[in-house]
């Protein structure tokens, strides 16, 4: 199977990251995807936890938010927000939080809260939810995301979530004693903070996918590691796996 | 003490132009009903606060019924941004609302702080970020035993608090199960509060011990709604209509099929059009097939 998607490249090359051991906090969308694909593949026993309380949750279809009842239905246990915020996520009981955004700068900030100022926004976006903790309590921070100039920017518009601040010692001088992002999972590539400058910098092109496709695709000159291997191309398990649990995805949401 | 009434009732005794109220629900149980006949009731200069406003946020924002509003997540979850506080926002339709931003951790301490009738909560968060420059709330304090420096915002101690239950019995003790999100919470932090529920029984039955009751003594009024959640939906009763959130995108795209939409389906309607809504969305084991 060698017809694939960059968004199917993307979900899946976030999957692989994760492991059987991973205590995930998922966001919804693309991270919830990637999620649920490591958990329906190669990481059976993953527990997936979503902040409307629900641990363990192992639904049949992709939830349309991070509160549906399937979620409740096959989780091990829920527990109210305010537990699920002070105990599990602060507490440190999570050991990968996995967050998407709307702009994301070269090291790791998320904006999801305003494009343009913030009392007079060209787009009022949803706000941070449980991201702003998320990135600094769970033990480090997966983040997916397609790549486009208007979402990788050179400077956030808001900063919503911590990445890396502007460099290495940002996040300890912010009183921040976990990892941050340490991977960026996108359409074209998989990127990695460098451990240096811990600027995001591409390890890993998609197949197909060239330099200058990443160079057209963000807002600032993008670093490469010494050595850029190729992503492995999707297993025909991994497509299929996606491909089915996306499918009655669609038809339980749209109610047919 | 619970005085079990109509929704009508319930909400013309309890909320008043100018309350601060909580409609709660994490995408579980969310008062639709309840918020629709605050909307018919005409009420204005509200400060709502909810973690999640999603579609009847959008509604209060729409019709104009809304002065403030604290929240963490604004959007209609899975599906978009949220299109009439965005125009609210963005071009003052129909008035600018005023905006107290906070994150989930935040909102879900204080809500808990005001259940525990503390005026403050402190939690480690908002570090680096930049919701503390555009929000004069979130402060800081020091831990008095380590040093550490931790957030602080206010405890949410709303005058009402709306939330969906399950079921109450006959003297208004409220039952709810499965995500509960911060309804407990907000109801003991709130001065009064309205429970629309799915059914009233003579006994709550057996239920386990664990299962979330709010005694009648903490209730103020409780309304019997069957379908007051939807599209939101009740664990047991009746699934999420999630259809129905990705078809409020359009209703709410624009300003005209907005208010037709409202004037159809809330001004011109009432509490009982919820029960036919998921009638046929009702989980099995509540009509038996076989």
């Amino acid at each position: 199977m060698s017809d694939f998607t960059p968004s199917e490249m993307m979900t899946i090359a976030a999957a692989r990251a994760l492991s059987n051991d991973d205590v995930c906090f998922v966001g919804i969308g693309a991270p919830s995807a990637a999620c649920n694909l490591a958990r329906l593949t190669h990481a059976p026993d993953i527990t997936l936890i979503y902040e409307s309380g629900t641990i363990g949750t192992a639904p049949d279809v992709l939830p349309l938010s991070i509160g549906d009842g399937e979620l409740c239905d096959t989780a091990l246990t829920t527990v109210s927000v305010p537990e699920m915020f002070r105990y599990w996520l602060q507490g440190g009981r999570i050991t990968v939080g996995f967050l998407g955004g709307a702009q994301i700068d070269r090291f790791g900030n998320l904006n999801t809260t305003v494009v343009g100022d913030y009392n007079t926004p060209k787009v009022r976006l949803p706000g941070g939810g449980g991201a702003p903790e998320i990135a600094i309590s769970s033990d480090e921070v997966f983040i997916t995301m397609k790549q486009s100039l208007r979402g990788f920017v050179d400077k956030l518009d808001f900063v919503t979530s911590f990445g890396h601040g502007a460099g290495p010692d940002d996040r300890a001088n912010a009183g921040i004693t976990t990892k941050g992002p340490t991977r960026l999972i996108t359409d074209l590539a998989v990127w990695r903070p460098d451990p240096a400058t811990r600027e995001f910098t591409v390890t890993s092109l998609h197949p197909g996918v060239s330099r200058r496709d990443i160079e057209d695709t963000v807002g600032w000159t993008p670093k490469f590691a010494d050595s850029v291997e190729e992503t492995p191309a999707p297993t025909s398990e991994e497509l299929t796996v996606l491909r089915d649990i996306h499918a009655r995805t669609r038809a339980a949401h749209t109610g047919t | 003490m619970a005085t079990i009434l109509s929704l009508k009732d319930a909400v013309a005794r309890n909320i008043h132009d100018g309350d601060s109220i909580a409609f709660e629900g994490f995408t579980h149980l969310i008062p639709h009903a309840a918020a629709h006949e605050v909307i018919r009731q005409g009420r204005k200069d509200l400060t709502v606060m909810r973690m999640t406003p999603d579609i009847i946020y959008d509604q209060l924002i729409g019709m104009g019924c809304v002065k403030k509003m604290i929240f963490a997540f604004a959007g209609n979850p899975g599906v978009g941004l949220l299109r009439r506080l965005r125009d609210s926002v963005e071009n003052g339709w129909p008035h600018r609302i005023e905006l107290e931003e906070h994150s989930h951790a935040a909102m879900a301490n204080a809500y808990e702080a005001g259940a525990a009738g503390l005026p403050c909560a402190v939690f480690r968060g908002y570090r680096g970020v930049d919701l503390p420059k555009v929000n004069a709330n979130i402060k800081t304090l020091t831990c008095p035993f380590t040093g550490e420096e931790l957030a602080a915002v206010p405890s949410l101690r709303p005058d009402v608090a709306v939330i969906h239950a399950l079921k109450a019995d006959r003297k208004g003790n409220v039952f709810l199960e499965g995500i509960t999100g911060v309804q407990k919470e907000a109801v003991l932090a709130a001065k009064r509060s309205i429970v629309t529920v799915e059914d009233i029984v003579d006994d709550l039955g057996p239920v386990s011990s664990n299962a979330t009751v709010l005694p009648r003594w903490t209730v103020t009024a409780v309304a019997k709604v069957p379908g007051g959640a939807h599209p939101s939906y009740a664990q047991g009763y009746y699934p999420r209509d999630n259809a129905f959130y990705i078809a409020w995108d359009a209703i709410s795209a624009d300003r005209d099929r907005f208010q037709a939409w409202m004037r159809d389906n809330v001004l011109n309607a009432g509490p009982d059009v919820f029960a036919e809504r998921v009638s046929s969305r009702n989980s099995a084991h509540l009509e038996p097939t076989a």
